[in-house]
């Protein structure tokens, strides 16, 4: 009982960082309708950046996340503007190839340029666990957590009550209506690519300080962000903050009561039998 | 689809006695591999075409299907001793069956959906695989060793053997695709692609014939999965159920052009050397370099070619008349 418990608690604590991710991931296919294959590359750029901030000048992974989010919102604008809207007006199936050619590029450039080795960021200012009556937390993943579900917030809170966030959200809706609005699709294209990459950076410079460093880290979290963000529904934010939860908790539970080395198939197991019982996502229109 | 004209068969008869006799003229055995290689992409590339171009269901989980062929027919001369030509029409049903299997549950789904659904399914047999002690789990299979002959599939003095049944497996499924395309299916399957509501009021069964054109593509794909195997004669979850597979797959059929019988042939021609020669020539440090360039050249054809090469040349020849 306790055992489950303890999984529970992992798979909530995965869980929350997948939903951040996700989130990133569904904005862009949700303004855009495009399929970001170097999601988890993005993510891979943020958690190096912690890694040499920390290791070079000595900067906490904490505290280098507004640098991080910044980074990569400047680097997800810049792709955007210099290849994705190349492809924007092309064929769906160029959109997906253009995110995987240039996904595969970065983890070999960072490969050829840093090593595939493995790192990590020893000592943080988060070490240590608590013991809640039996179920261990570990300091660094609840604070992961915990950062995650505040960037979610945020990003809900940003969407709903700024201008540019209800201008996000109406190109989500429908893209003539807003263009008929005065609304710069255009801008809001590179924008949301922009704060999308920017979510993926905040969850890095939190991933980064319990979880391996290394060139290749981005492919299984791409592949778990697609399955989450189309559970959750096409574009939808809250679909994906559920969907992300609901991954992590399979992926933990299910690896314990069968066998870990299979919980990446239960979760896409879980993907298949949902798409068919609900075409749309969990909560896709 | 018109019917084919005389000078193109002419054209086509050229094209075909220049492969027979090449092998005989270039005698190094690395552009023999690179050419065995292309024409087994260009394969994979057709099959794709007759779901992914055809009837738009863009499968990015090919590879499930090319891994099931080469572990059906490994697995069955391995344990029960039975020629790989038998397992190859055994893998063949086998992924037809599965491919039905896959695509009921997902026959409402379109674009990134399905796109996302096909690599999920592809993941969790690589995942089954690498875990399947029966298949020899993540260490793979190692295919026994037999007499040299047709009858055993298995060649050890020269790789021209294996050319040449590699450029007929290549002509078999250029022959389905332009059956699919001139029949009554094919025009089924650009009705569903266009939209499915229209067609399902035309009375097409669109659950049906997206059915067919997944089997029918995914029979193809294990073909050249069996070929793979016996080429090779070792294979692994790492080597023959990894999604760059699929992708390359889905690349060579794009850079050829999307719904031409013959493009993905072109696609596959253009590509698998460049990809082949640029690891040979940058990849032997197993730096990556090689990985480099090709993630940029991707993306770069993405970006400038998205309608394929062979596209472009239809349409200009299309402008000239």
């Amino acid at each position: 009982m306790e055992q489950l418990a303890q999984q529970l608690v992992n798979g909530i604590l995965i869980g929350l960082v997948y939903s951040l991710l996700a989130i990133g991931l569904t904005l862009i296919w949700g303004v855009m309708n495009v399929l970001n294959f170097a999601h988890g590359e993005f993510l891979m750029i943020g958690m190096f950046i912690s890694y040499w901030l920390y290791s070079l000048a000595g900067i906490d992974p904490l505290l280098s996340i507004p640098l991080n989010a910044v980074a990569l919102f400047l680097f997800g604008m810049f792709i955007y503007r210099f290849v994705i809207s190349k492809v924007m007006k092309g064929p769906a199936l160029a959109q997906l190839v253009v995110t995987f050619g240039i996904s595969i590029f970065l983890a070999n450039f960072a490969a050829l340029i840093w090593t595939p080795n493995f790192r990590s960021i020893e000592h943080t200012l988060l070490s240590g666990t608590w013991d809640i009556s039996g179920v261990k937390l570990s300091i660094p993943k609840f604070v992961t957590s915990i950062g995650s579900v505040l960037t979610s917030l945020g990003v809900f809170w940003f969407l709903r009550n700024t201008r540019i966030g209800k201008a996000i959200l109406a190109v989500e809706m429908d893209r003539e209506a807003a263009v008929i609005m005065g609304i710069n699709t255009e801008r809001i294209n590179s924008l949301s690519f922009g704060i999308g990459s920017a979510l993926v950076g905040v969850a890095g410079a939190l991933l980064a300080t319990n979880y391996y460093i290394y060139p290749f880290v981005g492919g299984s979290f791409s592949l778990v962000c697609f399955c989450i963000v189309a559970l959750g529904g096409f574009g939808s934010i809250e679909g994906a903050f559920i969907a992300g939860i609901l991954v992590g908790v399979v992926q933990t539970l299910g690896g314990y009561i069968f066998d870990p080395a299979y919980k990446l198939a239960i979760v896409f197991a879980m993907y298949l039998i949902t798409v068919w019982i609900r075409p749309q996502g969990l909560r896709g229109l | 689809m018109q019917g084919i004209s005389s000078k193109q068969m002419a054209l086509g008869g050229v094209a075909l006695a220049l492969l027979i006799i090449f092998p005989l003229l270039v005698d190094s055995s690395f552009g023999q591999h690179v050419m065995i290689l292309t024409f087994m992409f260009a394969m994979c590339g057709v099959a794709w075409n007759v779901m992914g171009g055809y009837a738009a269901m863009f499968s990015f989980g090919q590879v499930a299907f090319f891994g099931i062929g080469a572990y059906a027919s490994s697995f069955l001369l391995l344990t029960f001793n039975i020629s790989p030509w038998i397992g190859l029409v055994a893998g063949g049903l086998i992924s037809a069956l599965l491919a039905a299997g896959i695509g009921y549950p997902c026959s409402n789904l379109r674009g990134h959906y399905f796109a996302i659904a096909t690599i999920a399914f592809a993941e969790i047999i690589r995942i089954v695989f690498n875990n399947w002690k029966l298949m020899g789990a993540a260490e793979g299979i190692t295919i026994p060793m037999l007499k040299e002959s047709l009858a055993n599939f298995m060649f050890h003095s020269s790789k021209l053997p294996y050319y040449y049944i590699m450029l007929a497996f290549l002509l078999v499924s250029i022959a389905v695709c332009y059956w699919v395309s001139t029949s009554k299916m094919g025009y089924y399957f650009r009705a569903i692609k266009e939209s499915h509501e229209i067609a399902k009021v035309l009375g097409v069964d669109v659950v049906r014939y997206r059915l067919y054109a997944i089997m029918i593509s995914a029979f193809l794909t294990s073909m050249a999965g069996t070929f793979y195997a016996q080429y090779i004669l070792y294979i692994d979850p790492e080597s023959v159920m990894i999604m760059p597979i699929s992708v390359q797959i889905v690349l060579v059929a794009m850079l050829g052009g999307a719904n031409t019988v013959l493009g993905p042939v072109i696609g596959a021609a253009v590509l698998i050397p460049l990809s082949e020669y640029s690891r040979a020539w940058l990849g032997y440090k197993g730096t990556g370099v090689d990985m480099i360039v090709y993630g940029t050249l991707i993306t770069i054809i993405a970006m400038y070619q998205p309608e394929g090469v062979w596209g472009s040349i239809t349409n200009l020849m299309r402008r000239r008349k």
